[in-house]
């Protein structure tokens, strides 16, 4: 018990003092994540929206994978982007392994199926509302696309942030292709992991605690942007 | 605003069906629906009024029969949905300002965007809107959303308009309102087609009735002569107010 409260109280101190070492494995991690969250929505929306308003062959069995990448298991992206991008890898010839940019792949990875997924749902339902008057004002499809993504911004907000709780919490990825590399790739959750098998429970648990505040905070803008936007919007 | 020279009156429907899995909602209907007049389509619920709408509109393709705008010349169709607008019973409008709706379908017609934002203050100032310009559509009162999807249709410059039922959850007040868009549309030379259940205001706004009973065009009739000489029984029932189906 003793060991958990000094543990706590040196946790508290690292992050009161905003240690210079814990703040750059902070920075990294906001950094890597969003990155990736930004990449995935730039792909996922459209692809969503497409998904939900376009019809096309083999649709249905797309939109139940696309369901099941929602869970890929983090470790087995890592695994599959590093023998691709390892010296004798397909794209080894990049040099892109153990660097943050092979960590934003991987991310972007995981956290695209899910906005995609998600996107696709908020437009789908969107468009059984809109769709007949969209279609009597002879709306064309790209311009469907823009105008449902546009009206469902709020619902889609939370899609976004779905994939960035996603990001920042898993370790397996970033890990694998980072390599964990002190002062280059190690993330929060890499921290974690590592810093807990040294030992050294304060700076795991300090990071532990900025990592629970990043996310409450995120979500909680996240829920006041909505409650606002229904009240304003409607 | 007429990009072709040619109008594209009279609309003719040629022995049109429309069947759901098995079910015929609209049987053979024969019609020619004529620049300049408002028509009225009544008949009890389920008759398939909405669905005629639908169909004319292009909405809905007909199971069987053909549709032809301009009197059978073949237009593009890109054309011919550019020059009507529908008004839905309740009207979807989207998430951003009363104005943002309005410039949004002077976009779609192509209006530069230095003349959209007049034009559509303009348009709302007409319906008596223009005080409300910046709030957010879907915050405003059933009638103020109607109005707002008239003066959407308004700036497409339609040359038919068809109305769902467009006052059927809103109170006298704002039932009035959309009655004088109505003339305000019809005076500018718009064709009106609308389907309402309200007998008092088909004989306000009706030029020419269309009934209709199950599925069927039973009686197209100037105003005047149906609702004084019905013709068939169904009808005779109808004015009545007895129930019929």
């Amino acid at each position: 018990m003793s060991e958990l409260s000094q543990a706590l109280s040196v946790a508290g101190q690292l992050v009161a003092t905003f240690d210079p070492q814990m703040m750059a494995v902070v920075r990294l991690s906001v950094l890597v994540s969003g990155s990736a969250v930004l990449l995935a929505a730039l792909i996922g929306l459209p692809l969503g929206a497409l998904l939900a308003l376009a019809g096309f062959p083999g649709r249905d069995a797309l939109v139940v994978l696309l369901n099941a990448f929602m869970g890929l298991p983090p470790v087995v992206v890592g695994l599959a982007l590093y023998l691709l991008l390892s010296r004798a890898g397909p794209l080894g010839e990049a040099g892109l392994l153990f660097t943050p940019t092979a960590m934003v792949i991987a991310q972007t990875l995981l956290v695209l199926p899910i906005v995609a997924a998600l996107s696709r749902q908020v437009v789908a339902d969107l468009w059984e509302e809109y769709g007949e008057q969209l279609r009597s004002l002879g709306v064309s499809r790209l311009g469907r696309v823009a105008t449902l993504l546009w009206d469902g911004r709020f619902s889609l907000l939370t899609a976004i942030l779905a994939g960035f709780g996603r990001a920042a919490a898993e370790v397996g990825a970033v890990m694998i292709v980072g390599g964990n590399i002190r002062g280059v790739t190690r993330t929060m959750t890499t921290t974690i992991a590592l810093e807990t098998s040294k030992g050294d429970l304060p700076l795991a648990l300090g990071l532990g605690l900025i990592l629970i505040a990043l996310v409450t905070m995120v979500n909680a803008a996240v829920f006041l942007i909505g409650q606002w936007a229904r009240r304003r919007m409607g | 605003m007429n990009l072709m020279p040619e109008t594209i009156l009279p609309l003719d429907l040629h022995g049109i069906s429309y069947a759901v899995e098995g079910r015929t909602l609209l049987e053979e209907i024969h019609l020619r629906l004529e620049a300049g007049s408002r028509t009225v389509v009544l008949g009890p619920n389920g008759a398939g009024k909405s669905l005629l709408l639908r169909l004319c509109h292009g909405l809905l393709p007909p199971s069987t029969g053909s549709l032809r705008w301009g009197g059978g010349g073949a237009l593009p169709a890109e054309a011919v949905l550019r020059r009507q607008a529908m008004v839905f019973q309740r009207p979807v409008l989207l998430r951003r300002s009363a104005l943002a709706n309005v410039t949004y379908v002077l976009a779609l017609a192509g209006v530069p965007w230095k003349r959209r934002g007049a034009l559509a203050l303009e348009a709302l100032e007409r319906f008596g809107l223009a005080s409300l310009a910046k709030r957010p559509a879907r915050v405003l009162s059933g009638g103020e959303q109607q109005r707002l999807a008239l003066a959407r249709a308004w700036v497409a410059a339609p040359e038919i308009l068809f109305l769902d039922e467009p006052t059927a959850s809103l109170d006298p007040a704002a039932t009035l309102a959309v009655e004088m868009a109505i003339h305000d549309f019809h005076r500018a030379g718009t064709k009106i087609v609308m389907t309402t259940h309200d007998l008092g205001q088909a004989r306000r706004l009706a030029d020419e009735v269309l009934f209709l009973s199950r599925g069927r065009l039973v009686e197209a009739a100037p105003a005047a002569t149906f609702f004084k000489n019905p013709a068939s029984p169904q009808a005779r029932a109808f004015l009545a107010g007895e129930l019929v189906c």
